[in-house]
């Protein structure tokens, strides 16, 4: 049962991230992979606004969650925007730039070190436990908590809210989308903040549970399998993803040996790829050749 | 022989000449000398730093074969760097063999590794290609470092200096020979790989992958080819990577080089073998560069102990720029320049909205 525990909160991590990496595949056809950077710069947000409100945890956690929504913003109309209608490999390497500056100048900032911003917000993190033997950290819960919280309002945003729908029909046709008055702009940065938001999510929780350093980045990266399993477009694909992705990682570890961790995500990948290369629920793009 | 208006070409033999004008012979020669001079008077590290760019030569031009000129996009380099340094080390470390043995050795590992990373290319193109193959390079990597941890040289291997027929290879004067002979092959390999059926086969390919089927070019046998062929260079800049540092450990070969090395070919130029130069020059001595900018700049300490990751962040943003606003790379720069006195006291001006 311990095991899984341990899938449903590697599950929810993987899914949190994972969200950030479809909405803005699905919306503007760009793969971010500056994603697991950008989750360690929230995290690292959150961290800084805990040291400056000490007393006040709840108005660090809001204030980072509006940073984050922020810095999505602010990276599109500054940086994504001038991508629009490069090739799509470029706008890629961008965020591969991306992704190298932000990991610099957080180094600059933040130092390398091992950072504990739970402990800087004044919380505990006790271990709860659910019956049968089986515990998770406080942390966990929560984690899966606002997984599944974040999923419902994404699915409620895309299916019921009118930027919900204008944000899929870019999706769907940028070309239609803007002859109907659809700014395109807006839908991108809109993109852009709430993936930053919900990575953000992930990055905050991953770094209240077990500490934020640089090694963070490499979690993004390795949720990045978990997108393409389930198609890259898809958020219904990415919550499946997360729970394959997930468990193949936990058993591989108890089965195998732990150091198999880092790869693990990425052969279940290249599984898929050489499977059914558009995913389980992703739309077949044309990504064959002759 | 002057000509009056122009330089024509009258013979076959004058059309497949590499260095055509008399003003080229020149400046060719005066390259080559000021080349083979450069070590007699340029202080040990400035000779160090030229070493690694003629390996960085060998693994870029890999990856503008691939990349720049087949349109494959290939997000593996590091694993395949890591494959012919491997190579190298187990070799040396579990049966003593010589830089002979190594180097061909290595060669084969990166034309079975070519062909791993090529099957994918068969099925996929564009950015699920990059993904396979950035995948392929953690599994590569992983390998790698379970043999190191296994063997117990999680540490990293050493590698004694080759011997080149008993004389063995440990001033960076007489690397600098080597290696520059060896770029220089590998840049005389590709350039005329490219003027050839092969080459434009490539690049049909590149263009236009429907377009080069229907031309008759096997596209499928085209693609592995390149793949094979790219992945072998990439493989022996790795031995020879191993053999120059002298150590071989996984943790050189992370996912940053090959950002490093894609760096090289889109800063360079895609689709341009003086690109490769360029950026292969570029790219290694930016963080000296930036070293010595530091230090002449007045830099609060604390600032300047983290020097590696002013590297980092420095890189990024000049990446980001030259996406941003310099698709061509350092080879647009020149050409703009170039043309500018070239056309001087006339502007160029777009034609066809096609950009300078």
């Amino acid at each position: 049962m311990q095991t899984v525990a341990n899938i449903v909160v590697l599950a929810a991590i993987y899914a949190l991230i994972g969200s950030g990496y479809v909405l803005i595949y699905r919306v503007s056809r760009v793969l971010n992979l500056a994603q697991g950077e950008l989750m360690m710069l929230v995290a690292y947000l959150l961290f800084s606004l805990a040291t400056l409100f000490g007393g006040h945890p709840a108005s660090a956690l809001a204030g980072a969650v509006l940073l984050s929504l922020l810095v999505g913003f602010v990276l599109y109309v500054v940086l994504m925007r001038r991508m629009t209608g490069e090739l799509v490999i470029a706008a890629v390497l961008v965020t591969i730039a991306l992704g190298i500056l932000l990991r610099g100048l957080m180094v600059l900032v933040w130092t390398g070190q091992m950072q504990r911003p739970l402990e800087k917000l004044g919380w505990q993190n006790p271990p709860v436990a659910l019956g049968q033997g089986v515990a998770m950290s406080s942390v966990a819960l929560a984690t899966i908590f606002f997984a599944i919280a974040i999923y419902v309002a994404l699915f409620v945003f895309f299916r019921y809210t009118a930027w919900g729908v204008r944000m899929r029909a870019v999706g769907e046709n940028p070309l239609l989308a803007a002859q109907r008055g659809i700014k395109l702009h807006v839908a991108y940065a809109m993109a852009w903040a709430l993936a930053t938001f919900t990575g953000g999510c992930a990055g905050m929780l991953l770094a209240l549970d077990s500490g934020l350093d640089g090694t963070m980045a490499i979690v993004g990266l390795k949720a990045f399998p978990v997108v393409l399993v389930g198609g890259l477009d898809s958020l219904r694909g990415a919550v499946v993803g997360a729970i394959v992705v997930a468990t193949a990682e936990v058993l591989a570890i108890q089965l195998i040996d732990p150091l198999v961790s880092d790869v693990v995500p990425f052969v279940v990948l290249i599984a898929m790829l050489a499977v059914r290369p558009w995913g389980l629920f992703g739309t077949e793009e044309e990504i064959q050749r002759v | 022989m002057a000509y009056a208006s122009g330089y024509f070409k009258t013979d076959y033999a004058m059309e497949l000449r590499l260095i055509e004008t008399r003003w080229q012979k020149v400046s060719a020669a005066l390259f080559f000398l000021a080349l083979a001079v450069f070590p007699l008077a340029a202080p040990q590290f400035a000779i160090g730093i030229a070493n690694q760019v003629f390996i960085a030569i060998v693994g870029a031009a890999a990856l503008m074969l691939l990349t720049g000129y087949a349109g494959q996009i290939s997000l593996g380099h590091a694993g395949l760097l890591a494959a012919g340094a491997l190579t190298t080390g187990i070799l040396f470390k579990e049966l003593g063999a010589t830089f002979w043995i190594s180097l061909p050795a290595s060669a084969a590992v990166g034309a079975a590794l070519g062909l791993l990373f090529g099957l994918p290319s068969l099925r996929l193109k564009g950015l699920y290609l990059a993904i396979t193959t950035l995948a392929l390079h953690f599994v590569v990597a992983f390998i790698g470092g379970e043999y190191e941890t296994r063997r117990g040289f999680s540490t990293g291997i050493l590698v004694n200096p080759p011997a080149l027929g008993g004389f063995a290879l440990q001033e960076q004067q007489h690397w600098y020979f080597v290696l520059l002979a060896i770029a220089a092959a590998a840049m005389l390999f590709c350039i005329n790989l490219l003027r050839s059926r092969t080459g434009r086969a490539l690049m049909a390919i590149r263009d236009h992958d429907i377009v080069a089927e229907s031309l008759g070019i096997p596209v499928r046998r085209y693609k592995l080819l390149i793949f094979v062929v790219s992945s072998t260079m990439t493989s022996v800049a790795g031995c020879l990577l191993a053999y120059y540092r002298g150590f071989v450990s996984i943790e050189a070969f992370s996912l940053y080089l090959t950002i490093d090395y894609v760096a090289m070919v889109i800063i360079g130029g895609l689709g341009s073998m003086l690109g490769v130069v360029l950026g292969a020059l570029f790219v290694i001595t930016f963080p000296y560069v930036i070293e010595g900018l530091l230090r002449i700049l007045p830099i609060p300490a604390g600032i300047a102990n983290e020097i590696f990751a002013i590297n980092y962040a420095a890189f990024g943003l000049v990446m980001i720029l030259f996406l941003v606003f310099e698709p061509l790379g350092l080879v647009g720069i020149w050409r703009r320049v170039r043309n500018y006195f070239l056309l001087w006291p006339y502007r160029q001006t777009a034609v066809g909205g096609g950009g300078g």
